[in-house]
Parts: C-alpha cells; structure tokens; sequence
C-alpha cells in the first residue's frame, strides 16, 4: 500500500543516500572495522581477503598453464607438483567454499529474512578470523617450501614419503573447516530462529534456501575433514600406520573418509551459486520463479544425495565393485535436482521481461556451463567410462566447469547483482559486459580443449606430455590467458566504480526481495523498521508499490531508467 | 499483495520498552535470544559427532581387521580406571544438571557451587587420565617413539578400592619399580588363537601372537586409543575452562532466572562429552575383555 505522505526529501535521502547513516560511514578506522560485528563488514572484510586469495591461486593457474605451453614443461617436475598443489588448495578452502556463502551470504542473508543481523555476530567475526589464519598458514605451507601432494592429501605419500609442507597445510585446512562449520551453525540458526514477522519458510527467497542447505552440508561433512587430516597428520608425526598399507594401514579409508567431506564440499561450493542463479534469473526477468517449491526441494535434496555419492571417486581404488554400482546410481540420481533446477530456470526465461543487463549475462552463462558440466558429470560417473577418464584431464575440465563456469560465474553474477546494494556505487555496464563476454570466451577456450585432452589419455597432474598434445594445450593456456584478462577487467572497474561509479538507487532492478526495500547501502540494523512480510517469494508488482521500508511511498527506483547504469549521477 | 506495514506491531514495542541488559541489539525478545543459543548449540553438538565420528569409523574399521590386536591392547588397559573414570564423569553430570536446574531458579550461590563441584569431578577425571597416561608411557606402549610389544612393564592400575585412592591421590605410585618382577599375570600373553576361530562380521581369522605385525597392529590400538582419549580430554579442558569463567560469573550473580543460557548451553555440552566418553569407555575398555 504506498503512502501518500512521501516527501521530497526522503526520496532524495534514499536516492543519493551519500548523507544517509549507512554501515559503511557508521563508523571509521581500521579499529571499527576489524572489531566489527556487523555482518555486512564482516562480508566486506571476507570480500577483501578471498579476492586477495583468488588472486593468488589465479596467478598459480596461469603458471600451470605457462608450464604446459611445451610438451617437456618449463619448469621442474618438483616444482610444478608444488604449483598445481598451491592452485588446488587456494581455490578450494580459500576462495571456492567461502565465496558465495561468505560474502554474499553473509551480506545478503539476514536482510532477506528481515533480521537485524546473524544470530551469533562474534562468531561470525571469529569465523573471519579463523579464514584469515588459515589463510596465513597456507600461505606459510605454500611460500615456504610448498606442498606436493595435491589438494587431496592422498595417502601414504603424504604421511610417509612427501617431504613438502603436508602438516602445515593439514593444519591450515583444519582451522578453514573450523571457519566454515561456525558460518554453517550462524546461517543454519539465523533461519531458524531471526524470520522477520509474516516471512514463513515457503517465503524465503531461493538463495536462503541454498544457503539453509549448504549450512547443513558444511556442518556435517567438515568436521569430518578436520578429523580426517588430524589422523593424516597423527600418521606423519608418529609413523605408526592407520592409512599407510606398509605399517598395516588401509589408504582406501582415507579416500572413503577424504571424499566424504570433499564431495559434499562440490555442493558447498555449487549450491550457494545456484541460489544466486535463482536470484539473478528471476529479478532480471522481472517475473515469478517458475515452480518455486521444486526448487527448493531440489536444493534440499541436492544436498542429502551429496552425502551419498562420494564413493565415485574410488571406482579404481579397489573399491568393492557392487559399492561402485550403489554409488553409481546414486552419482546419477543427483542429475534429477539439478536438472529440475535448470529446467526451472529455463521456464522463468520464458515469456519474462529480460534485461541483458551483466548480472543476467552471467546467469545465462552459468545455465550453460552448468550444464556441460552436470553432463560430463555423467559421463565420469558412468562406471565403465571412468576407468578409460579417471585422473586424465576430462575428470579437469568437468569439475572446473562445474566449479569456474558454475560457481565462479555465480559469483561473479551476484556481486554485479548486488554492488550497488553493497557498496553503493554501480558498476559500469558497458564494461562489466564485454569483461563477462571475455570471460565466457576465455574459459570456454581453456578448459574444453582439456576434455578433448582427457579423452586422449592426457593424465591430470603431469608436468610433461606427448608433443601430439601441444596444440591443445596451447589453445588452454591462450584462453586462460584471455580469461585472466576478463577477471582483470571486472577487478579494475569494481574498484574504480567505488570512487566513480553511479549512486546506487534502493532498488535499481525493480526486484521484489526485502534486500531491496532498504537503502543501499543499508543502515547497520538492515532496516529502519522490522519489516512485516505480506507477500509470496517473488511476487512482482508495479514498482510503485514496491516502497523502501522507512521511506513511505518510495520505491527506491524511478518509474522510468535512469541509465543505463542503474544509478544517478552525484 | 507487494505492499508492506510500517507500523510495528504494539507487543513488539512493549519488549523494547522493557529491554533486558543482556539482550543482545538484534534480537526481539529474551526467549528469541535463548532459542537461537539453545539450537546453535545442539548443531555444533552434532558437528561434534561427525568429528568423533572420522575416529569411530576408523576404530571399526580396524577393529575388524585386527580384532585379537584389537583384544590384546584392551586388555593392557585398566579396567579400575576405565570404571572410576566413567563414574567420576557421570556424577559431573548430575552436578552440572544441578547447576543448570539451580540457575534456573534463580539461585545463584548454589550455582556456583555446583559448577565448581563439576570443575572438581573434571579434574578428577583428567588427574586419571594424566596416571594412565603416565603408565602407557612406562610400559612403552605410547605408539610413537620407544614403542615395545609385549609391554615393557606389566599393566599398571589399581586392583581394590583402596589402591585407587592412595593412586589418585598420589601416595603410592600407579607403576611401582619391580612390579614386574613381583609378578603380575602379562594377560597380554593369551594366544587368542587357541581358544578357536573367531566367527566375527565378514569371518575374520584371529591373528597369532607370533606374527611378526600383531605388534604393529595393537599399536594401532593404542594410536586410536591415545588419539579418541586426547580428543575427549581436549574437550574436558575447554569445558572445564568455560566452567571456570561460568563459575565466576555466576559469584558475581551475572545470571537470573530470565538470563542463564550460557549455563545450559555449557551443560549441553558438558553432557555431549559425557557421552562421548560413554562410548570410549565402551569401546576401548569392555568390548575386547577376556577376564
């Protein structure tokens, strides 16, 4: 119902909001920041922290990919295990699992439901805490020496034969898992327990619902890790067998205990992208998300099947073969839901009112790659394929298109989507579009030769390969070339955008969430009222009756385009 | 409909009204406050469980693969031990439940009374552990460093009522020189082999005492015993530090009948370790005996 007692001076308020009391001019110094427990900062400080690690673990990719420039490598054999090793582990625990959830999560989360904050702030700060030692300590484990036995850690050559940094960085995965248990606990509790009034579970936006499911996966599958490589570290230290086969222990425990967390771990990374896919199709279609209640018992069962299937990884690890049919099917069950969830999105496409504006480009490209890569996930969990695929370079291309083409552009996606809210200031759309379109290039171009590469026989972790292969790649090592310069371009403009960008409006893409009835940036306590939920998930009306909660009447964006950077001009 | 209510509901502005000094700025009301505690609490509980799990799964795993290796170090440990021990810990919990019940009511020097009896039982608790350790560590089987199979030294521990206390307490020594030669029955000599095959899960073949790795294998045992104990007594410490601080706090009457969550939250979790020793006692004292 808009109010007819609107005032120039709110709108104006709401609208360049510079002289608004925000969280982010609540408070100055570098004290009001490191002690703060605001979750808005807290995901700002994450923003800061895992781009700096991304940028590192990019800067290893790209050195994997010099390597393979020449059949016999550039550098040593040694040297490269360290490499690709520092590019594994970065990307995983330091960027991959707490990227979406901890940052736009973080951000996003509470305001969707309509709370003041998450429920445990401190932890959510202690969590920030843990991420940055963690952080240190693998950098330490990378810089100082390195590690060479692959992000998995595998068994006895890690705990009897590698003499690389294995327990610093065991150590240092240990303190990111205890990281990403306590955002786990904050997210699963803030669901529970802070739902503004009128905001019932079937009301929850979808990128809640992903992170309400990523939340149990974190709880339940790290703390296995955490005792995983405490076990791998007590066998390095004491030398007495539990995995390795000479002292009488089972290295295939370590798999099956490894990959019990790390498979779930692919869905802690996938299903927060997926909530910010749902978020980016649906307000930039500016229509209703097509079989809302599908998607969120995909999403749920997305997340138990992760549970079920991590057998998959051990088809050739001497794996019971009637254990490898059970995790076959199951493998194969998981396409359903995440088939439900593209089929969804595709349905919302449909007959809406599309904006190719950048946040929708990554979102069309995430369905894409998506795709290819749940369908090569298929393909490698076809038993009898992957004994011809497995640990070859198609097992590489599959998960970095599930992982890069996924989650990094759903990343990607959702902080273009939600910049303005975050920062207050827009980015440029024109640039943010080419640099999307170099970036869809310049991945397709690295990675789908490697499936090629793969099918071939190229083994993954190789320093060397047959010169029949350089062609191949070379054409990889030029497209993440190209792909390094795409994310250069997003990274310069985003920080230029802080100083020169347009003023974000409350509202810019005319969305119906809560997140977008508050001022952006938004006040520290989220909203200058609790809001009261009256209305369904997604449920689009005339922007005039879409008001910015405090500011009666205002729909925080114009009736007609400002630009076409979604902003004013100061 | 897409419209929103400004107004706030009028009970809400009643809590605000009356604002309890411990609530926290983004919580409506004490009882929101209190319930996400509770719920965060049950949730890491539950990470805790697949945190001992990992242990768990790799002491089956092994405990069917080396089942008389597995027998041999179960017996090496104390059984008087393992029992005081465990009663010790469940008396802890009584105290604790009564420190929570007395919180509850709003009685605060009985609080602090009961959770330092908690701390007192903890400590009880850890001095045992801290004798059988030093014990383990004399008959050389700690599974690092000077690891020797058979043991070193007879198995250590008390063998009456009397002999725990003056060992608690510190008046006679768990691992007195010459014990050895004083002749305490080596239980560990039993050739497992003769008393017929072992029908277990996926029928395996009990072991011979000869065989060159069953040394190697009981210090697998012992790895997971001193690794599912060191990971229990870690939790110990940190409870036990909380206790201190609650205890503290509960002095200078910091808690009230509206205001009292970390108390039970400390309890859930005292009670979660509780429980967890439960089943070590369970698993690595009593499955394997053979008196």
């Amino acid at each position: 119902m808009s109010s007819t007692t609107t005032t120039p001076a709110d709108l104006g308020a709401v609208h360049t909001n510079g002289q608004e009391l925000n969280y982010l001019n609540n408070g100055h110094g570098l004290k009001s920041w490191l002690l703060t427990k605001d979750h808005k900062r807290i995901a700002i400080l994450y923003l800061l922290s895992v781009s700096f690690f991304f940028i590192v673990g990019g800067i290893f990719a790209l050195l994997i990919r010099i390597n393979l420039l020449i059949p016999t490598g550039v550098f040593s054999p040694d040297t490269y295990n360290r490499l690709f090793t520092a590019h594994g582990v970065i990307m995983v625990f330091l960027f991959l699992v707490p990227a979406v959830p901890a940052i736009l999560g973080n951000f996003l989360l509470p305001i969707m439901i309509g709370a003041k904050d998450l429920a445990f702030p401190k932890i959510n700060l202690l969590s920030w805490y843990l991420y940055v030692v963690a952080g240190i300590i693998l950098s330490i484990a990378i810089f100082a020496g390195g590690i060479d036995t692959g992000w998995t850690f595998y068994t006895p050559y890690s705990t009897s034969y590698s003499n690389s940094n294995v327990l610093l960085a065991g150590l240092g995965v240990f303190v990111a898992g205890f990281s990403s248990i306590l955002t786990g606990i904050n997210f699963i509790v803030t669901v529970h327990t802070m739902r503004a009034p009128g905001m019932t579970w079937f009301r929850l936006p979808l990128f809640v619902w992903a992170h309400y499911a990523t939340a149990l996966v974190m709880m339940l599958a790290t703390p296995v890790l955490a005792i995983t490589v405490s076990l791998m570290a007590i066998e390095r230290v004491t030398h007495v067998g539990i995995f390795d086969p000479a002292m009488g222990g089972d290295p295939v425990l370590f798999q099956h205990m490894f990959w019990f967390y790390s498979h779930p771990a692919v869905y802690i990374m996938v299903l927060p992208a997926m909530g910010v896919v749902s978020e980016l199709i649906t307000n930039l279609s500016h229509k209703n998300l097509f079989g809302y209640k599908f998607v969120v018992l995909s999403t749920l069962a997305i997340a138990i099947f992760g549970f079920l299937v991590w057998g998959h990884h051990l088809f050739v690890s001497t794996q019971s073969v009637y254990l490898g049919i059970a995790f076959s099917i199951l493998s194969y069950a998981v396409a359903i839901p995440s088939a439900i969830k593209v089929f969804n999105w595709t349905a919302t496409l449909y007959k809406g009112s599309i904006s190719y504006d950048t946040p929708m480009l990554y979102g069309l490209g995430f369905i894409g790659l998506f795709l290819i890569g749940g369908m090569t996930g298929l393909f490698v969990a076809a038993l009898g394929l992957d004994v011809h695929i497995h640990d070859t370079y198609f097992v590489v291309a599959h998960f970095h298109y599930v992982m890069v083409g996924g989650s990094l552009l759903a990343f990607l996606g959702g902080i273009h989507l939600w910049w303005g809210k975050m920062t207050g200031r827009q980015y440029p759309e024109y640039w943010a579009r080419a640099a999307m379109i170099i970036q869809f290039a310049g991945f397709n171009l690295t990675f789908f030769p490697q499936f090629i590469l793969g099918y071939l026989g190229m083994p993954r972790r190789y320093d060397s390969y047959p010169p029949e292969f350089q062609l191949l790649h070379v054409l990889s090592t030029a497209g993440a070339s190209i792909l390094g310069l795409g994310l250069g371009i997003t990274i310069f403009y985003l920080i230029w955008s802080l100083k020169n960008g347009k003023r974000a409006l409350a509202n810019p893409w005319g969305a119906p969430g809560l997140e977008w009835r508050t001022s952006s940036p938004p006040p520290t306590e989220n909203f200058l009222e609790t809001p009261i939920v009256t209305w369904e998930a997604y449920e689009f009306a005339p922007i005039e009756s879409m008001e910015v909660l405090g500011y009666p009447g205002d729909p925080g964006k114009p009736t007609q385009p400002v630009s076409a950077d979604h902003g004013t001009e100061d | 409909m897409a419209t929103i209510e400004t107004e706030t509901a009028p009970e809400r502005v009643e809590i605000h009204a009356e604002h309890h000094p411990n609530l926290a700025h983004h919580f409506e009301s004490m009882e929101q406050q209190r319930e996400a505690g509770t719920l965060g609490m049950w949730w890491f509980l539950l990470t805790e469980i697949m945190f001992f799990g990992g242990m768990f799964l790799a002491y089956t795993v092994y405990r069917h693969m080396y089942f008389s290796a597995f027998a041999a170090g179960s017996d090496v440990l104390s059984i008087w031990w393992g029992t005081f021990n465990t009663a010790v810990l469940i008396g802890s919990s009584l105290t604790m439940a009564l420190a929570v019940f007395h919180a509850q009511t709003g009685n605060s020097k009985k609080t602090t009374l009961f959770l330092l009896l908690t701390i007192f039982l903890g400590l009880v608790f850890l001095r045992v552990k801290y004798i059988e350790y030093s014990d383990k560590f004399a008959e050389h089987v700690f599974p690092a460093g000077a690891y020797e199979w058979p043991p070193h030294e007879a198995p250590a521990g008390p063998h009456n009522v009397g002999d725990l206390f003056l060992m608690l307490t510190g008046l006679e020594a768990s691992h007195p020189a010459g014990i050895t030669q004083q002749g305490m029955p080596v239980k560990v000599t039993t050739n497992y082999a003769e008393s017929g095959p072992y029908y277990g899960v996926g029928g395996s073949i009990p072991e011979q005492i000869g065989n060159p790795s069953f040394g190697a294998h009981v210090r697998m045992f012992f790895l997971l015993y001193f690794a599912m104990t060191g990971f229990h007594a870690l939790h110990m410490i940190i409870g036990i530090g909380i206790l201190f601080v609650l205890a503290w706090q509960a002095w200078r009457k910091k808690f009230s009948r509206e205001y009292h969550s970390y108390i039970e939250l400390t309890g859930l979790y005292w009670h979660f370790v509780d429980i967890v020793w439960i089943f070590l006692f369970a698993l690595l004292y009593l499955v394997d005996r053979h008196p």
